[in-house]
């Protein structure tokens, strides 16, 4: 409680400095530190999955500033609270741009806070770092989106379970929450399920509202449907409502084995928050795993746990990383690298030397930053462990390039790949 | 997209460091049956080969196809040692540390795989075998074939079940060994209908047709996706089946089992109904006390919810540490402590803030609101912003088979009688004893009350620490089925309100009619409208209902109407 | 002074002055509101367009982002006065009005897109990804800014009469009326999150590019709406304040005290509730049109059941029945909002809650109950 407290009046004692400071000091000298915003959150509904991504920023920070900075230059983070609320996301980028001159931001989790927060970006020549799986479908010069697009994700997970290996299913049950990512994914998914061969009577695709809890008539649903081939579950359902689906699945006696479900949107944070035994088999499409084998995630998960234990945040060493942390720590890596290159945070300078930039990511490759200002990113399919863990049963030979634009949809076709 | 040509293999599978002992996965009995089974089996069918080395040599692979293999490999001589490797595979207790030495255990001690002697392998070696979907339905088929043979007629019932599901043609042997020995003539039918699953592959068009004609009495979903092939077309238009006489059979026996489907649908949208209502009565029964009874509006109401869901996880860690052997009961534990938290902290609310605005509804509206923030942000500040993990204990896990093809789930079933019972409690509090009596002749009449010597400040305390109780037995009930989050409160809130509002203020009866009828009404749209149009039916419904009958379906009548 | 508790006598005595004298305004009112049309309309503009950046002076677009939006949400509070502070209708469901203001005008703004989306295509980009060929018919005209105008006071004034009309017929009152009024703008949020609906979804509009012409992220579009927004609230402090000391607003009033006798008295309360609860959606369905261009996105969170009750916080914190009282309370609670989120980013509900406890308990009338208090006369 300690820390926190601490961090409290620092973050007040910062926030009035902020505030009082004249702009006209913006010209920093060479050794003012360098401001970093972070827009996560940290209440209303999105906190669910947005605090980890803060703290995971703050850890990434903290390291950087602990081996000298950025050019001998600290980084300040500026920490400001959208409140899961998409018009104030857009007023707190604004102030973090204009009031506070952040250098950079790194934050937002949903498309619609995406979204809000673009026009401000693009008008202001900001800079944002979107670190979370998304619907592809956008591409612009102010941001960096360090998450998969569809075809780093959907279309991998889809192409195994439809090979003998994944259990060869012929039907698929689209389950989405009704939003943009879920809607948009689907839609590809069943352009390319139409290009493989698929009629449209094997395919359903249903929508639940937000925060629906009641998955007992779609699960007897899912089970009618098995009975007419091979099925596998293709889910997007939002974070929260993951819980209650899986538990009634579990219960209703359907088995990974009989019918998998794949999903895009459950990581091991969510699964810290569900009873995994009856999940045991269900599968889950990422770019990282926690259960990866190599030195660079060795080195990540123990910086994490360490800055767990430092910060006292609750949870302790039962915290787990996950793709979205992974995304935001290279991210902000990719950064300071491009800062270095650059010798400068202007962001049209910082945005050239980004392309091409390289990065040794926990997810065990050396991954890079393409000229569509989408990561290369490996695709790895992992079935639930009764500990909450994954097993990687599937994975590409290397990082795949991102597909922002997808081929999938109508009016694409001839767009440029690059901003 | 260009996929990569060849399915690449996964990196160096996870350490012993990585995962958590899983030995309740498969029990002892279990064990024993499979080991007596084996007995008998071993005087059954042919000479026992012991298994070697580089039968499990492709365990020690990447590739899961060379693990099916194996485990096809293993079956056809099947030992006692085949069922302890087969089990240990499926609950993630195989390791290996080199192609030739494989070992059992659960993280501390560890047996060899081959032998069953005890070893003492190095730990830092130790790699996991890991399997997928694939093996793993392998496994659970190879060990039905293996308990077929069971004394038990449960554990012979339920591999039955498992092997009409997915039926693996490498077991057709051990199949064809088990119905001879079987006695029990149910039993024995339903292998046979797995005997004539195998046929089904049959080159001998007459057995084919005998097979299919014999599995329309099936009753299991599953024998669909066995049928099904029979009566499908090729890409190119013709027919996969050539005989037309089989297709004809197998569409009459699917149509059969079709028609043995529709009772079981019709049940199970019931028993949802009675399910999502008996929920939703949890989570409104206390709102019917302290808003119905008590005038006050709770926008906090949610928040007592969450509070009881939150003492479950605490409840639920203080077993897990302290009494790790009675785990499977922190529940009964959790429902006294989840009353208790909520009505204490509704008790302190009471005092400090509520009790000041008796009287102006609208008031303790935007101050309860007020502390439902503060109630979540301070879950938030000490539970953590994530959701925790609250576990459905084994006696609550998995469900009971009515019908083939309609399993209850075991929580939900408790759940409805949980709801019952508080019900019944709530109705004998405020019917028989005296501080029912107290409570109803200060809502019907404050001052009057007050007058012939109800404490009525005392009262509203104890109404309003009642209410909050209950929605605390409500977010008990949550946390078997939903999340357990510092937001889960917010998602419940309208819901409780629509169905208070629904039956009519301060009647415990229309409490009840309201919150099924609104969850069955909801269950049977459903399937016709999708859930996100079912719930704006019902908000509707609701909103179309109250201009007809302003004061809800049990109306007050009388003098305190007017109220 | 707690409204629904005030013995009769009162109440008359308070229909009886109405016809001694009907004052606007006192003296010092009318100079405030002088003061603050020069703000407005005058004072701010020079800051914003003509002051250098970096002087003193210079208003920031963030500043005039931040106060436009507060001055719609201003709007909104003065709307809901008007129905919860005079006529006793508590709405939990205003947020819907609002949104669908917003809504009706999101459809121009996001027809005058034209072809500079991302496919470049006669509909809107969510559309085109979501597979619609055509407009629905719901969009028809939508093209036109006046139409839009129209259906920004049609829309919002339509649904809330006939929902009135049903209501008020059923004599539905209180607490009830709170319920439904939340369940209309709970069932209409669900409704608009459908992607089938037609509105975009979850993501709503977004990344509108120009209103009239205009190019909407530019300064001086920002100062023209941050001025009408201003006018506006002026314009409806104005007309609220006129209604309620009219013979009609004592009528309302009346209803509010003591509203069978009312009935007895020969009026039919139900026309003049209709009246003011239609006329305070449509005020909130403009406030929404105003605030849609400023923050760029509307979307269906803004009918969340949330909200609606947030606006209500406004309302009680400034003091209501009072008119000024809660546009004091909508600067004070957003201020808060923008500040404790920024030096108090994972403690600022606490702030938030406290706030909100405090107000109920301690200042049943509002910060503007406290200066009356000060002043010693209090509010009868």
């Amino acid at each position: 409680m300690k820390q926190t407290r601490r961090s409290f009046i620092q973050a007040a004692a910062g926030g009035a400095l902020a505030t009082a400071l004249p702009s006209g000091q913006a010209f920093a000298q060479s050794k003012d530190p360098i401001k970093v915003g972070v827009l996560h959150s940290l209440s209303g509904t999105m906190a669910i999955s947005e605090t980890s991504l803060k703290d995971c920023a703050l850890m990434t920070f903290d390291e950087i500033n602990a081996k000298g900075g950025v050019m001998g230059r600290k980084l300040e983070p500026v920490v400001v609270d959208p409140a899961s609320n998409w018009p104030l996301f857009a007023e707190k980028a604004r102030q973090l741009l204009t009031q506070d001159k952040v250098d950079v931001v790194f934050g937002c989790w949903t498309s619609v806070s995406r979204k809000s927060v673009l026009p401000v970006f693009e008008e202001l020549n900001g800079l944002l770092f979107y670190p979370v799986q998304y619907e592809g479908e956008e591409m612009s010069k102010n941001v960096f989106y360090t998450g998969a697009a569809p075809n780093q994700q959907a279309i991998p997970a889809t192409e195994y379970l439809m090979s003998p290996e994944g259990g060869g299913a012929k039907r698929f049950y689209l389950l989405g929450t009704d939003y943009v990512y879920p809607r948009t994914t689907n839609k590809i998914l069943r352009a390319f399920l139409k290009s493989k061969g698929v009629k449209e009577t094997d395919i359903e695709e249903v929508y639940t509202p937000f925060g629906h809890s009641d998955y007992q008539t779609i699960v007897a649903n899912i089970k009618k449907f098995s009975t007419g081939g091979k099925t596998c579950v293709i889910s997007t359902i939002n974070g929260d409502s993951n819980v209650p689906f899986y538990k009634e699945l579990g219960n209703a006696g359907l088995k990974a084995k009989d019918v998998p479900v794949v999903a895009f949107s459950v990581g091991e944070e969510e699964l810290r928050g569900i009873d995994t035994k009856p999940l045991v088999g269900h599968l889950a499409a990422w770019n990282y795993f926690m259960s990866l084998k190599n030195p660079q995630n060795a080195a990540f998960i123990k910086l994490w746990l360490d800055y767990v234990k430092a910060k006292g945040l609750q949870g302790g060493d039962k915290r787990v990383t996950n793709d979205p942390m992974e995304a935001t720590y290279v991210g902000i890596h990719m950064w300071k690298q491009a800062v270095e290159k650059a010798k400068s945070t202007k962001v049209d300078d910082v945005r050239k030397a980004m392309y091409g930039q390289k990065f040794p990511a926990p997810d065990g490759f050396t991954i890079q930053m393409g000229d569509n200002h989408h990561l290369y990113k490996p695709v790895f399919i992992g079935e639930i462990r009764a500990d909450g863990q994954f097993n990687v049963v599937w994975k590409t030979k290397g990082p795949i390039r991102a597909q922002p634009w997808s081929q999938y949809i109508d009016g694409n076709q001839g767009k440029p790949d690059h901003v | 997209m260009a996929m990569p040509a060849g399915i690449a293999k996964p990196g160096a599978p996870a350490g012993p460091l990585m995962w958590r002992s899983a030995f309740s996965a498969c029990s002892w009995r279990e064990w024993l049956v499979v080991v007596v089974a084996l007995a008998l089996l071993l005087a059954l069918v042919a000479p026992a080969f012991a298994v070697t080395a580089d039968d499990l040599k492709p365990l020690a692979s990447d590739d899961f196809a060379d693990k099916a293999t194996a485990v096809d490999t293993l079956m056809s001589a099947p030992d006692e040692r085949v069922a302890a490797i087969l089990a240990a595979m499926g609950s993630d207790q195989l390791f290996f540390t080199d192609e030739t030495h494989f070992y059992i255990g659960d993280g501390t001690t560890y047996v060899d795989a081959i032998t069953g002697a005890k070893a003492e392998p190095k730990a830092d070696a130790l790699k996991p075998v890991e399997i997928n979907n694939r093996v793993r339905g392998k496994i659970d088929s190879a060990q039905s074939a293996l308990a077929l043979l069971s004394p038990d007629r449960g554990v012979r019932s339920k591999a039955i079940e498992t092997l009409a599901g997915s039926p693996d043609p490498a077991l057709a042997k051990l199949v064809d060994a088990a119905v001879a020995k079987e006695t029990d003539p149910a039993l024995k039918a339903r292998l046979e209908l797995v005997q004539a699953a195998f046929a089904l592959k049959s080159d001998n068009p007459a057995t084919r047709l005998a097979a299919i004609k014999a599995l329309g009495r099936s009753e299991n979903p599953q024998t669909r996706l066995l049928l099904l092939p029979f009566v499908q077309k090729n890409a190119d238009g013709s027919f996969v089946e050539p005989d037309a006489d089989t297709r004809a059979a197998a569409q009459t026996s699917l149509d059969a089992i079709d028609r043995s489907q529709k009772k079981g649908e019709l049940l199970g949208a019931l028993f949802s109904g009675v399910s999502l209502g008996s929920i939703l009565l949890l989570v409104a029964l206390g709102l019917a006390i302290t808003y119905g009874l008590m005038g006050v509006i709770n926008m906090a109401h949610g928040e007592f919810l969450m509070i009881g869901a939150y003492a479950t996880y605490v409840v639920q860690g203080i077993f897990r540490s302290h009494f790790p052997g009675a785990e499977n009961w922190y529940l009964v534990a959790a429902i006294p402590a989840a009353f208790l938290a909520s009505a204490i902290i509704g008790a302190v609310l009471e005092r400090t803030v509520i009790r000041f605005l008796y009287g102006r509804p609208l008031e303790t509206l935007l101050a309860t609101f007020g502390i439902s923030l503060l109630l979540i942000q301070a879950s938030r500040t000490i539970f953590g912003a994530q959701n925790v993990e609250v576990a459905n204990p084994s006696w609550m896990s998995g469900g009971i088979e009515v019908l083939p093809n309609l399993i209850l789930p075991w929580n939900r079933i408790y759940i409805i009688a949980f709801s019952a019972i508080v019900v019944a409690l709530v109705w004998a509090i405020l019917n028989l004893t005296r501080l029912g009596l107290f409570v109803r002749a200060v809502t019907q009449n404050r001052a009057m009350a007050g007058c012939v010597g109800v404490r009525t400040p005392r009262i509203d305390m104890l109404a309003f620490a009642i209410g909050a109780g209950i929605a605390g037995l409500g977010g008990v009930a949550l946390s078997q089925i939903s999340n357990v989050g510092p937001d889960m409160g917010q998602s419940y809130i309208i819901d409780s309100f629509m169905v208070v509002v629904l039956g009519g203020v301060g009647q415990l009866a229309g409490t009840i009619v309201g919150a099924l009828g609104l969850g069955i009404v909801s269950k049977f749209l459903e399937p016709f409208s999708g859930a996100v149009l079912a719930k704006i039916i019902v908000l509707v419904f609701i909103i179309l209902f109250i201009q007809r009958r302003p004061q809800g379906m049990f109306a007050l009548k009388g003098r305190s109407a007017e109220a | 002074m707690n409204a629904t508790t005030l013995p009769l006598p009162v109440a008359t005595a308070a229909l009886g002055t109405a016809d001694d004298r009907v004052r606007l305004f006192s003296r010092l009112g009318w100079t405030a509101i002088g003061i603050a049309v020069v703000l407005i309309a005058v004072v701010v503009p020079l800051m914003a367009l003509v002051a250098p950046d970096g002087s003193a002076l210079h208003l920031s677009s963030y500043a005039l982002t931040l106060v436009g939006k507060i001055l719609c949400y201003a709007i909104c509070a003065v709307a809901l006065d008007l129905v919860w502070g005079y006529c006793g209708i508590l709405s939990l469901g205003h947020g819907l009005f609002f949104a669908l203001g917003g809504y009706a005008i999101g459809m121009y703004l996001m027809r005058a897109i034209g072809h500079d989306g991302v496919y470049k295509s006669d509909l809107p980009d969510f559309m085109v990804f979501l597979d619609w060929k055509a407009y629905p018919w719901y969009w028809a005209f939508t093209d036109h800014f006046w139409y839009c105008a129209l259906l920004v006071v049609l829309v919002p004034g339509v649904l809330a009469f006939v929902f009135g009309y049903f209501a008020f017929r059923s004599r539905i009152k209180g607490v009830y009326l709170s319920i439904i009024t939340q369940a209309l703008t709970y069932a209409a949020m669900l409704l608009f999150f459908r992607n089938d609906t037609g509105f975009g979804g979850n993501n709503g509009f977004t990344d509108f590019k120009r209103i009239l012409g205009f190019d909407i992220y530019a300064q001086g579009t920002r100062v023209a709406l941050f001025v009408l927004s201003g006018l506006t609230l002026v314009g409806v402090l104005i007309l609220c304040r006129y209604l309620v000391t009219s013979k009609l607003g004592r009528v309302v009033t009346a209803i509010r005290d003591a509203e069978s006798r009312v009935m007895f008295c020969g009026y039919d309360p139900k026309a003049f509730k209709l009246f003011v609860w239609t006329l305070s959606a449509v005020i909130c369905g403009i406030a929404g049109a105003l605030y849609v261009p400023q923050v760029g996105i509307i979307n269906p969170s803004e009918m969340a059941p949330q909200n609606s009750i947030e606006m209500v916080i406004w309302v009680a914190t400034g003091g209501r029945g009072t008119l000024f009282g809660p546009v004091i309370g909508a600067f004070v609670v957003n201020l808060a909002k923008s500040v404790f989120t920024m030096i108090a980013p994972e403690y600022w509900l606490f702030f938030l809650g406290a706030i909100f406890v405090g107000v109920t308990l301690f200042l049943p009338q509002g910060i503007v109950g406290l200066f009356r208090r000060r002043r010693g006369g209090g509010a009868a």
